[in-house]
């Protein structure tokens, strides 16, 4: 029992956080990160299929932008992503963590559907689209609304809140399949005005997938503005890094919170009208398919910069249509394409660590100083 | 007095340049109570930390009974007998007494509730305590809590108590009653250590008092043996000359009148308690006083952060010749009635700027909502962070690093620059220096004897006494929310302002 003893409790290595990272050394950790996670996904899929990794990488690029009408869908896919990841931008960057992006998107789609549902044959098209555009908007603030005013009156857990939010947008939605299903007790609400077409979204040069995405490159500019350049957005930013400061500034946090939870109910509302008069023409419980969620990861992984989103979203959209063209292609389970994603996604998240965090090893010279 | 319990001889601990401790050396015997007395940052608590297992002494060592001993952690202190009672309750808020108490122990894998319970009702009444084991945490006052972190160190069999600044968050009335379950304690052999900056406790209670000053040991004194004056004149030492320059203040114009502000928290206790005093525009009016005294409340109060429960905070506007009630408005009102008043909050970081936001989102702090467009404008930000990179002479790699990778003078001259751009005729500055180097801290210095010229009322919030006396031109001391004293800078000593901020509640006066 010697003061030495003591000293050796220094670990072999620590963790140190970096103060900052060239960016061509963080690009290089995330380059490394997506090759270490093809290798890995590769090996795996040789060990547990026998296919050759190159051929199973190669349908998977393929199976994303392949064939135009692939690189259509894959555009498509990445715009509705893209759509509720600006949503919940705002709120993550003021720290306020709103999970309830799919049940808001989702009352914003219901109320795009209810209106074509209802009003057809009693507006014309444009006054229509106008009030659909109004409801799904206002839905979707409203949802966002109702956890911020409680956030701020009574400081609840607004995680718990949206998250319970969701719930009840799934069951509102379950509630009028069920009432204007097609046909009567089926439970699902089918392709509303198939043939009329009133209340979709127009075809633009012949792609109807090009007002969506036109859209949401739109509101990914005005969303990078509003953040980077507004005075809203230098509150938001404040209000997220310290409320004390906000406070000794002068700035009104319950305010700011409202606010910008009506900003992003709104565009989720946008999304969830652009997945129903611009994508699917119908409602159903699964219309956001879990963007709600995956937009967060989206949002965190561009740290909150509307033009990095797009880049994270390619990402894993691309990777999911791929896994789909994997599994349909090489007959293999659904749930092998998943793997694959899981694997990437994985590797790419904990490259984050890295960019970070630095590991320093135990010096040895000093362990042979102090003894 | 008894055989000795505790003895420490030569304890060294360094954090990095700084000394928290050299050469200590202090005895505990059985059956008497230690008092640790000594300014903030003096190196009590740090020494304490040694003895409980948290932080290991770089030299010197420590005897228990005679015997010597390495104590690694909070583990080696318990199997020493030692216990600790820390300034902040770790308890589990769900549980209950009882179960807070047992919470960690190895009864041989027994969990005997029943057993427990009964034998802290034995410790309760050997010792006066007032407890009911079975109630939650939850639901019982901060004295409650501190009964819990007592009992559960005495359910251990400690024999050796720290506490750290107890009665910090207590009541007059529950100081005395955990006074005498002190003393019950004492005559039953245990020996006592307490930490704190009240001298009438350390009068009233302990049997000896030790003295630390800047992580030096001053001494060690019977209690029956010395007085206040004394103790002071240990705790705050000689003075030193620091030649900060003076300038003389003209008959000026008051600036800011406080009326009798009171303030009580959501706890019930009284934060303010019928502060009244003016400052003068082109003048530097210190406060001293013990860390949590009502300063920072106090300015709070002034910069429109903190709701009042009574009194007034009047403005004199030089341009306008109106006086204005800041009472209750916000800050954003109060710069809309045209009061220049500029804040240098003690929490740089967490309050005065935004770390992760480069210099010149900081300066956009105070300017962002100028003008009527929705966007911002960044062109006067950036020039003005670039005055002040120059002007005060800020080492950054740029005006766009974000300001928590500055050092601490640094991130200070930030701070403390944005809050002079805008030209205040109220500066209020809450420990500029804390954390500086010496050139950094003159630099401020000089900064704020340069607003007092130009005819700003500055209010200096400080810890240093040697720099109070020597920069401001009156000092205003306060105690537990109350001011017990208000003395002229250039006749005053260390001696009475120490006096002033141990002052036991005498401030019937000032009422």
């Amino acid at each position: 029992m010697s003061k030495s003893a003591s000293k050796s409790h220094e670990p072999l290595f620590h963790v140190v956080k970096r103060a900052s990272i060239p960016l061509w050394q963080s690009l290089l950790i995330r380059a490394g990160a997506i090759l270490a996670a093809l290798i890995v996904a590769g090996l795996l899929t040789f060990f547990l299929t026998g296919l050759n990794p190159i051929d199973v990488y190669a349908t998977m690029i393929d199976g994303a932008i392949g064939t135009e009408k692939r690189i259509w869908n894959l555009f498509q896919g990445i715009a509705l992503l893209l759509c509720v990841s600006l949503a919940v931008t705002p709120a993550f960057k003021m720290k306020f963590w709103n999970i309830g992006a799919e049940g808001q998107a989702l009352m914003g789609g219901l109320a795009a559907a209810l209106c074509m549902i209802l009003y057809s044959d009693k507006l014309s098209p444009a006054v229509l689209m106008l009030v659909m555009v109004v409801t799904s908007v206002v839905s979707g603030a409203v949802w966002a609304l109702i956890p911020a005013i409680f956030k701020a009156k009574w400081n609840t857990n607004e995680t718990l809140f949206t998250l319970m939010m969701n719930y009840i947008a799934t069951q509102l939605v379950s509630y009028f399949s069920y009432k204007y299903s097609v046909p009567k007790g089926s439970g699902s609400i089918g392709i509303i005005n198939s043939s009329t077409k009133i209340g979709w979204f127009p075809s633009i040069l012949d792609q109807k997938y090009l007002l969506n995405i036109i859209i949401v490159v739109i509101l990914t500019f005005i969303l990078y503005v509003y953040l980077k350049h507004s005075k809203h957005g230098y509150e938001i930013s404040v209000v997220g890094e310290s409320e004390n400061t906000a406070k000794y500034i002068g700035i009104n946090v319950k305010k700011v919170i409202i606010r910008t939870m009506i900003l992003s109910g709104a565009i989720c509302g946008i999304a969830g009208l652009i997945m129903v008069a611009g994508t699917d023409h119908t409602i159903a419980t699964d219309t956001v398919g879990g963007r709600g969620f995956t937009a967060i990861m989206v949002s965190w992984l561009a740290k909150f910069n509307p033009i990095m989103m797009f880049l994270t979203s390619f990402l894993i959209v691309f990777l999911e249509k791929g896994a789909i063209a994997i599994s349909s292609e090489f007959d293999l389970n659904s749930s092998f394409s998943d793997i694959i994603t899981g694997i990437i996604i994985f590797f790419i998240i904990g490259s984050e660590f890295f960019i970070n965090y630095s590991i320093k090893f135990r010096e040895s010279k000093k362990e042979a100083k102090s003894k | 007095m008894g055989t000795p319990a505790i003895e420490l001889k030569n304890i060294t601990k360094t954090f990095g340049p700084i000394v928290a401790n050299k050469d200590v050396c202090l005895t505990v015997n059985k059956g008497e109570i230690l008092s640790i007395l000594g300014e903030n940052g003096s190196g009590k608590t740090t020494l304490m930390n040694m003895i409980s297992g948290i932080y290991f002494p770089d030299h010197g060592q420590i005897f228990i009974n005679g015997e010597e001993v390495l104590i690694r952690s909070p583990k080696d202190a318990f199997k020493y007998k030692i216990g600790m009672i820390h300034q902040h309750f770790k308890l589990v808020d769900v549980f209950s007494a009882t179960e807070n108490i047992v919470l960690g122990l190895k009864d041989d894998g027994k969990y005997n509730l029943k057993a427990s319970e009964k034998k802290i009702r034995e410790i309760t009444a050997q010792y006066g305590f007032e407890l009911e084991p079975s109630k939650k945490i939850h639901e019982m006052s901060v004295s409650e809590k501190q009964t819990v972190e007592i009992i559960k160190v005495l359910y251990r069999g400690a024999d050796i108590l720290i506490l750290d600044e107890p009665t910090a968050v207590l009541t007059p009335q529950e100081t005395k009653k955990l006074f005498a379950v002190l003393r019950k304690m004492r005559d039953s052999g245990k020996a006592i250590i307490i930490i704190t900056h009240k001298l009438h406790e350390v009068l009233s209670l302990s049997d000896r008092v030790s003295v630390l000053r800047k992580g030096e040991y001053i001494g060690t004194v019977n209690t029956a043996e010395t007085s206040e004056s004394e103790l002071t004149e240990m705790m705050v030492g000689k003075k030193i000359e620091l030649n900060i320059e003076r300038t003389k203040v003209e008959e000026t114009p008051d600036r800011l009148e406080i009326r009798k502000i009171s303030c009580v928290n959501r706890e019930g206790i009284t934060l303010l308690n019928n502060i009244s005093f003016t400052a003068k525009a082109g003048e530097i009016l210190g406060i001293a006083g013990i860390a949590g005294s009502g300063q920072r409340e106090l300015l709070e109060s002034i910069a429109g952060l903190q709701k009042l429960n009574s009194g007034e905070i009047l403005y004199h506007n030089p341009t306008t010749g109106y006086t204005e009630n800041l009472r209750d408005k916000s800050p954003v009102k109060i710069k809309e009635l045209g009061v220049r008043l500029s804040f240098v909050p003690e929490d740089r970081l967490g309050m005065g700027l935004v770390g992760n936001m480069d210099i010149i989102d900081n300066m956009l702090l105070r300017s962002y909502r100028r003008g009527k467009s929705a966007f911002l404008e960044r062109k006067k930000p950036k020039d003005l962070a670039n005055k002040i990179i120059e002007e005060l002479e800020v080492v950054t790699p740029s005006a766009k690093t974000p300001v928590r990778r500055l050092s601490g003078g640094n991130v200070q001259k930030v701070l403390v620059g944005r809050e002079i751009a805008s030209s205040p005729t109220v500066l209020m500055v809450a420990y500029p220096v804390r954390g500086l180097d010496i050139n950094s801290s003159y630099l401020i210095y000089n900064l704020l004897n340069k607003q007092k010229e130009n005819g700003v009322a500055v209010i200096f919030v400080g810890e240093d006494l040697d720099v109070l006396i020597e920069l401001c031109d009156r000092i205003m001391v306060i105690n537990s929310g109350k001011i017990t004293g208000i003395v002229d800078a250039e006749n005053t000593t260390k001696e009475e302002i120490g006096l002033l901020m141990t002052k036991n509640d005498g401030g019937e006066s000032h009422e």
